[in-house]
């Protein structure tokens, strides 16, 4: 940020500085506390000891599967949507109509949200639609796809919504690298291949563990797709139907909280291993070398 | 006349990446048009086409679903979300285009916090809290609910912005007499009016299509057009899946809509962008 | 690739881009030069005669609308930048902001695939060259811009390429650091004896570098000289006007006698040297403000009457705004010491007052 230093002025308060009043306490009531209220319910069961909700998570048979389904379904999504969406954006890297053009039709999907695009799969990869019939008539497959209603509906789904948004931001990050750089290294004898490793990869290493994070939480949330797509009580129950059931249908919202946490953790322990990773990578700007 | 082109396996590289994108373009237009044509259905039944049209699901699936009273509703709470988040947003975002103190950078990441982490996951205490209150099932639970992540967005999106205003301007605006009433009225407003409509128009488009936070925090009365097309999906064994697919093509006609007007001022990666952009070299 | 080489030629080099409205213009147009080996060329112009075009053809990051590039025998406008071995220098340096310096200078040899135990001396001696000792481990963002630029330079001479191509890289330094590093090229220059191709619209840095200047307008060559001809002998108006001729009079010609012209105005009348063939009955002559010499010429030719508007001091000179009697106005510059409203007589050479046909 390139805001203008204050030379310490103790005495003349500011009043700029209250304009982001109501913004902080806004966030503060509303994020921070729930959050804390949350955390503190969540060490304050129905039963048994301060730990009983997280010990009744860990022993109830379909409360802990829940982490490793959940993962099982986010993990594979984000390598697909962040695995392809690489590749791609980088071909797309110059700015032209064609890159325009992509940019715009993949931000139809991420519009329209994950109940329309659950309900349009129902219909067009259900057994009787529009993908099924497709591959019969040109006995690619026999009888009816089961793309829905279970696990690969709910993957496919995931790639379908996180897609876009990972190629998006790739883009942007990888359009935020000087072009002349990858000029400099192709005037000492850099081919495209040489280019692409060891000028754009390391300088886009930052932003694709961030990239990864943000589609990984994104993925790991997943909640509509999971009910209407898959199939809730087994094979994609994932954590957050397990969270939501504990609040809105035992109306144990100590147990919901204790959920939510667990949720929330496992997102930051992954997060925290890839941001890990990232750092041992790069230190430095992205831009050309101006000085 | 040209130096070497592209090898025989860039091409074939190049022929893969196309054709996979082309893949997924073309099935999530089918997958659109299959919901358009559901709609319009008399009886479809696994033939490539429905056996007659009609436009009578849309009456049904308006009567059904009340569409009238929840469209009321998600404009209702649209334009709420829209017009308290810049009221926060925006000040917010000028203090922090402008100034630096301590501590600014522990409340641009509370600030960040929101948009990083899914709507589910805060959701849920959130909603214990809202219900606490008393305020859960109400419209302006769902309001506050809404607001959370779209306050943040208005600021990181004009944080920036506001950042490229010379801070001189407002100097020269000083120096030339203006109060700061009229200089803010003069100089500020329309230099970040372009800035505003864009936030507007984002945050507008991303709250239509928001389900989690609603979802948890909605009564009977105070759903928006998302919920309630996913309870209308959800139930869908009960009733016609054509009348579903009328209202998906209602929501969906509404957020394309709004999709499109917004295109017209913004940049399309800016309705994902969660993290600063690199500023562009010249 | 060749490490040394007798001559790079263009030969009508052209290149072409789309220009609003489907029409195309050529950036380039026709081009052809001969540059030999060890010297030094400037490409010298205002912005947009093509001059960085024509560097970036010949680094090979643009691709020729017609002609070819040889160098010797050998066709290059068909290889790729990273087969043709120059090296460049660009303007805002491009150096890798995630590598150190000296992994920055060591990329084009790492590229060749040349041992790790090899590169080190290499990087060495080229870090001492540009006198950049002990700033290997740091990282591009952490250097002055005048280092920035030492090493951008460093990074293009330690592949000890045949030709090095510099695209305006005194540019974006301060005044003080730009004379220093023009000096620190020239030094390089002669230390290497590499043959160059430097771009700029800096006059200055173009006379005290090369060895010969290319001026360029519009694509086109104006002229090609060593920098004592193009100071004092510009081909046509526009080098001249580019190259500090200040005052350009559009006159009626009044007789010729070879090479010299007779040109006669309301209050002018001054006879001058022919750079070119005229044509119709006017022409315009062009003069540097420091051949004009406040006092009578010669038998009185080609002296005129005028009154001071406007005196700015500069210390060694004075630079004299004069206007004649029907409102000519004449730009002096010399060691006078006269004041706002004076009238006064000046001359000008016969040899130093240059004709051109009108454009």
């Amino acid at each position: 940020m390139t805001a203008a230093t204050d030379a310490a002025p103790r005495i003349p308060f500011d009043r700029v500085l209250l304009l982001v009043l109501p913004a902080t306490a806004f966030m503060l009531l509303l994020f921070v506390y729930p959050f804390l209220y949350g955390l503190g319910l969540s060490f304050d069961p129905k039963e048994g000891g301060w730990l009983g909700n997280y010990r009744h998570f860990f022993t109830t048979d379909n409360l802990w599967p829940t982490i490793w389904i959940t993962l099982k379904l986010a993990v594979p999504a984000t390598l697909i949507n962040v695995g392809f969406a690489l590749p791609i954006a980088y071909k797309m890297r110059v700015k032209s109509r064609y890159q325009r053009w992509v940019t715009t039709i993949l931000v139809v999907p991420i519009t329209l949200g994950t109940v329309l695009i659950a309900e349009g799969m129902l219909i067009y990869f259900g057994p009787k639609g529009w993908l099924s019939q497709f591959l019969q008539f040109f006995h690619l497959y026999e009888g009816p796809i089961r793309l829905t209603h279970n696990y690969w509906g709910v993957l496919i789904s995931l790639v379908i919504s996180g897609f876009p948004f990972a190629f998006l931001l790739i883009l942007s990050y990888i359009t935020g690298i000087d072009p002349v750089l990858a000029r400099a290294a192709s005037t000492l004898g850099a081919g495209p291949k040489a280019q692409f490793r060891y000028i754009y990869l390391p300088l886009l290493a930052p932003g694709l563990a961030m990239c990864f994070c943000l589609a990984f939480v994104q993925a790991f949330s997943v909640f509509p797709s999971a009910v209407l797509l898959g199939s809730p009580a087994g094979p994609t129950r994932v954590i957050s139907i397990a969270a939501y059931e504990a609040a809105f249908e035992q109306y144990d919202y100590s147990l919901a909280s204790a959920i939510a946490m667990i949720m929330g953790f496992v997102q930051l322990l992954i997060v925290a291993a890839v941001l890990g990773l990232r750092n041992a990578f790069y230190r430095g700007p992205v831009s050309g070398g101006k000085g | 006349m040209n130096a070497t082109g592209p090898g025989w396996f860039d091409r074939v590289w190049k022929g893969l990446l196309l054709g996979l994108m082309t893949l997924f373009v073309v099935n999530i237009a089918l997958m659109i048009a299959a919901v358009a044509t559901s709609s319009f259905a008399r009886r479809w039944l696994g033939t490539w086409l429905p056996e007659g049209w009609t436009t009578n699901w849309y009456t049904a699936a308006w009567k059904e679903f009340q569409l009238d009273s929840v469209l009321v509703v998600t404009i209702q709470v649209v334009l709420a979300v829209v017009f308290l988040a810049l009221v926060i947003g925006v000040p917010a975002a000028y203090t922090l285009a402008r100034r630096n103190f301590r501590g600014k950078r522990l409340l641009m990441l509370l600030f960040l916090l929101p948009l990083m982490v899914p709507p589910i996951t805060y959701g849920i205490p959130l909603a214990t809290v809202l219900y606490k209150v008393h305020l859960a099932g109400t419209i302006w639970g769902v309001i506050l609910a809404n607001l959370i992540p779209a306050a943040p967005f208005v600021i990181l999106v004009m944080t920036p912005f506001i950042e490229q205003i010379d801070p001189n301007l407002e100097s020269a605006a000083r120096v030339f007499g203006a109060s700061t009433g009229r200089m803010f009225w003069h100089i500020l407003v329309p230099l970040l009016g372009p800035g505003i409509l864009a936030a507007s128009l984002l945050v507008l488009v991303r709250t239509i299509a928001l389900f989690e936070l609603t979802f948890l925090t909605a009564g009977a009365d105070s759903q928006t057009l998302v919920v309630a097309l996913y309870y209308a999906v959800f139930a869908a064994g009960v009733r016609a899946p054509q009348s579903v697919d009328a209202m998906a093509m209602v929501y969906m006609g509404v957020t394309l809509a709004w999709l499109l007007i917004a295109l017209r001022f913004v940049n399309p990666t800016q309705l994902v962008s969660r993290v600063k952009e690199h500023p562009q070299p010249a | 690739m060749k490490h040394d080489f007798t001559e790079l030629r263009l030969d009508r080099v052209t290149r072409r881009f789309a220009g609003a409205g489907g029409a195309s213009f050529a950036a380039l147009n026709e081009l052809t030069i001969t540059i030999r080996r060890g010297e030094f060329i400037a490409l010298l112009g205002p912005s947009g005669c093509g001059k960085s075009t024509a560097l970036n053809c010949i680094a090979g990051l643009m691709q020729l609308s017609g002609g070819s590039i040889w160098l010797d025998d050998q066709r290059i406008d068909t290889l790729p930048p990273e087969k043709r071995g120059f090296g460049m220098v660009f303007q805002n340096y491009a150096l890798f902001p995630h590598m150190t310096v000296a992994k920055n200078v060591g990329f084009g040899l790492k590229m060749r695939g040349i041992a790790a135990s090899q590169i080190a001396p290499r990087v060495e001696h080229a870090m001492k060259l540009v006198q950049l000792k002990g700033q290997e481990h740091k990282l591009p963002g952490q250097l002055s811009g005048g280092q920035q630029q030492r090493v951008a330079i460093a990074r293009a001479i330690v592949i000890e390429p045949p030709l090095i191509l510099m695209d305006e890289p005194l540019s974006n330094l301060d005044a003080k650091l730009r004379l220093e590093m023009r000096a620190e090229i020239r030094r390089i220059h002669r230390e290497l004896d590499r043959a160059t191709i430097y771009v700029t619209h800096d006059q200055d840095e173009a006379l005290s570098l090369a060895d010969r200047i290319v001026v360029m307008k519009d694509g086109v060559v104006q002229q090609v000289a060593v920098p004592m001809d193009v100071y004092a002998q510009p081909a046509n108006l526009h080098v001249a006007r580019f190259m500090g001729y200040r005052n350009v009079l559009e006159l009626d010609v009044a007789g010729t006698d070879g090479d010299r012209v007779t040109l006669a105005g309301p209050d002018v009348r001054l006879t001058g040297t022919r750079k070119q063939p005229l044509t119709g009955t006017r022409a315009a002559v062009a003069i540097r403000p420091e051949e004009i010499f406040v006092g009578e010429g010669p038998g009185g030719l080609n002296t005129i009457g005028a009154r001071v508007d406007n005196v700015e001091y500069c210390g060694r000179d004075s630079l004299l705004d004069v206007v004649t009697p029907s409102g000519t106005l004449l730009h002096v510059r010399g060691p006078v010491t006269t004041q706002h409203g004076d009238l006064v007589r000046v001359h000008v050479p016969v040899e130093r007052a240059l004709v051109y046909p009108l454009d």
